[in-house]
């Protein structure tokens, strides 16, 4: 997986609530059987028209946020299904790091074991990052993992909580099931001890 | 010892490893695999040189994409995309050893639906699948919950899934349902009062009288849909009726495995003094009959209202609540008994068991469909078997409706079953996004009965005025 450490980039505002995962990727592209190439297929039924042509007025449709490394959205980000489909399209279009008062709690965690960093602050500083966002590409926000900070073009900075261990796994782009299996004596004595008492399972 | 949760005792009952930080590998008894979420886990594996972990405790069964009209056990009925899933899946069970049901096989269907009903899901369990609506195994007591594909494939090579403890939510519904009233209308009535972000972080345990008096079916229809109120998962302790529901069920423990599996089960309930971070109660009497109106599952009213005004809703939700509006086709001060419906859709994980498909058939014996389209999509190969022999079958065909073979269907409609744009749909499924049913589509959710009221008279109605 990629390491995150710090990023600075263009900031798109989606100032919609409950942006749910059927909308970041519609289900007509999860029959994929790879986990690439679905970026041209984020926000489908948004970001294009019946034909095919794109919505001018759709945010990454516009020149200046086309680049976009950093969403910045309402709450309830990421909720609906489970698809994973959902971070690997955000992620194969450029998307790094989103920023929301809160977030789905399976897309949250999908979002770590891509190397996509979720970002929750408070609705005072997802406002004034949103404003700064809408200032299109001279704006770049500045996000730093090590130091859990978010910077506004205007230097204004935010910190936001974050579990230890995700942001370790993700600072140093480790594999969760390389680490579990390191764990492996763990798992096989609880495998014993639990077969023992609950034999049925 | 200090009194535990329900949550707290299963979770307490699986932990392999905890880490100085609190991260802990929780023991997963249950991974059950459907195709669209876990080719890319599987490939994961054969990169990595990794094997399945425990293949007895992995069952796979094709549901999400697959058609629901016959022929299908023939790949050339098949879209081709759908086709190469389900094909990646069959490869994939054998090749790993694992359990399956294919499509040719009567106990195919919905994952959700086949693991209860095979006895694969037990109270005290530990639950998982590439799926969010995994919180229906919540309703025997066991923990379940959905994961993205990465976790599958961690689940698959472990066994375990690294996680964090979530907090403790009871929802209590107090009372008895008036008639009319049923598990859907008690669970989405729950998320209208919660929001989808209500749960988020918590697992809910619904109890309370009307919970009780609900039947297992019920129950899973209320657990199903934690996930649209934003929790993991949603649990209800296991009674005699849940003991009664996965006695003899192939799966099951049999004999003394039975009775040394009832003892523990027999604990597994919230101790009086457990601590709740959040407490939500609900009268049974104050739920109505429900439709949603909006593009989110938190839009919920009673039959009997009006559509809303953007206005009435606090600052946040405005724009949103517009959107809904605009998207729904729908005008405030609208009654939402009259707007007229195109597609009727029964089915889904949420209400495609047989109790659904009886309700359902109650309301409709003998009448006549007055929409364009209506589906019945039984829940598995042996829901549709056991409605014929019961002679369901017979009052939907006759009704007017289609009378289709297993899957996910038009819940999703990642197979051929889906809404033209503009078409608009009253669906006994869990999910009212944009485009959820197809792009342009509209949809209310509601109950079977209610869904089967809309057939009959081609509009949202209130099931009560047919009893």
């Amino acid at each position: 997986m990629d390491k995150f450490e710090k990023l600075t980039g263009i900031a798109a505002p989606m100032p919609l609530v409950n942006i749910d995962t059927d909308m970041i990727i519609p289900k007509q592209f999860l029959k994929t059987i790879k986990r690439s190439g679905l970026g041209v297929n984020l926000f489908d039924e948004m970001r294009y028209d019946d034909n095919g042509n794109e919505i001018p007025d759709f945010v990454l449709n516009k020149s200046q946020y086309r680049d976009a490394e950093i969403l910045v959205a309402g709450e309830n980000f990421g909720c609906g299904s489970s698809r994973e489909h959902a971070p690997w399209a955000l992620k194969d279009f450029g998307i790094k790091s989103v920023i929301s008062t809160s977030f789905a709690d399976i897309f949250y965690n999908n979002c770590f074991k891509n190397g996509i960093l979720p970002i929750v602050l408070p609705k005072e500083a997802v406002d004034v990052l949103m404003k700064d966002a809408e200032k299109g590409s001279n704006a770049r926000m500045t996000v730093d993992l090590e130091n859990q900070t978010v910077t506004s073009s205007d230097g204004e900075s935010f910190s936001f909580e974050l579990d230890s261990f995700k942001k370790h796994c993700l600072m140093n782009g480790l594999d969760d099931i390389g680490l579990t299996m390191e764990k492996a004596t763990a798992i096989d004595s609880f495998e014993t001890q639990a077969a023992q008492a609950r034999p049925w399972v | 010892m200090s009194p535990k949760t329900l949550y707290d005792k299963i979770w307490d009952a699986h932990v392999a490893h905890e880490a100085d930080d609190g991260t802990c590998l929780l023991y997963i008894d249950r991974h059950l695999v459907h195709e669209v979420t876990s080719p890319q886990a599987f490939e994961g594996l054969r990169m990595a040189g990794r094997s399945v972990r425990a293949p007895d405790k992995t069952i796979a069964v094709p549901d999400h994409n697959v058609p629901t009209t016959p022929g299908r056990e023939d790949p050339k009925n098949m879209t081709e995309d759908s086709a190469i899933q389900v094909a990646a899946l069959d490869k994939n069970a054998k090749d790993f050893g694992i359990h399956y049901y294919p499509v040719s096989d009567v106990r195919q269907g919905i994952v959700h639906i086949v693991g209860p009903e095979q006895g694969w899901t037990l109270p005290g369990m530990t639950v998982v699948c590439g799926d969010s609506h995994t919180a229906t195994h919540g309703a025997f007591g066991a923990l379940a919950h959905g994961i993205g594909t990465s976790e599958v494939e961690h689940v698959l090579a472990t066994q375990t899934l690294i996680q964090r403890k979530g907090k403790n939510m009871k929802v209590e519904i107090t009372g008895k349902l008036s008639p009319g009233v049923t598990a859907k209308d008690i669970t989405l009535s729950v998320i209208g009062k919660t929001g989808t972000a209500g749960g988020t972080g918590y697992v809910i345990e619904y109890c309370g009288e009307a919970i009780r008096n609900l039947s297992m079916e019920g129950r899973m229809t209320v657990c199903n849909m934690a996930i649209e109120g934003g929790a993991r998962a949603g649990l209800i302790a296991p009674d005699e009726k849940t003991f009664e529901y996965v006695k003899g069920r192939p799966h099951a423990p049999k004999a003394a495995q039975w009775e040394a599996a009832l003892a523990w089960w027999n604990t597994l309930f919230s101790d009086e003094d457990a601590h709740w971070d959040k407490v939500v109660t609900i009268k049974g009497e104050d739920i109505a009959p429900v439709v949603t109106w909006g593009t989110s599952p938190e839009d919920v009213l009673p039959i009997t209202a009006e559509v809303p005004s953007a206005e009435s809703f606090d600052g946040g939700k405005v724009g949103a609540a517009q959107r809904s509006l605009d998207y729904m086709g729908l005008t405030p001060g609208q009654k939402l008994s009259d707007i007229e419906i195109d597609t009727v859709f029964i089915g889904s994980c949420t209400n495609g068991r047989i109790e659904d498909l009886r309700a359902a058939a109650e309301i409709l014996k003998g009448k006549k469909i007055a929409v364009k389209r209506a589906m019945v999509v039984p829940g598995s190969g042996l829901v549709r078997a056991q409605a014929e022999e019961e002679g369901l079958a017979d009052i939907f065909k006759e009704a007017g409706f289609e009378w289709r073979l297993a899957g996910c269907s038009m819940c999703l409609a990642m197979n051929p079953d889906q809404l033209a744009p503009g078409e608009r749909c009253a669906a006994t499924s869990n999910r009212n996004f944009e485009g959820r049913q197809g792009r342009g589509g509209r949809t209310h959710l509601m109950s079977p009965a209610m869904a089967a009221a809309a057939a009959i008279t081609g509009k949202l109605t209130d099931v009560r005025e047919m009893m």
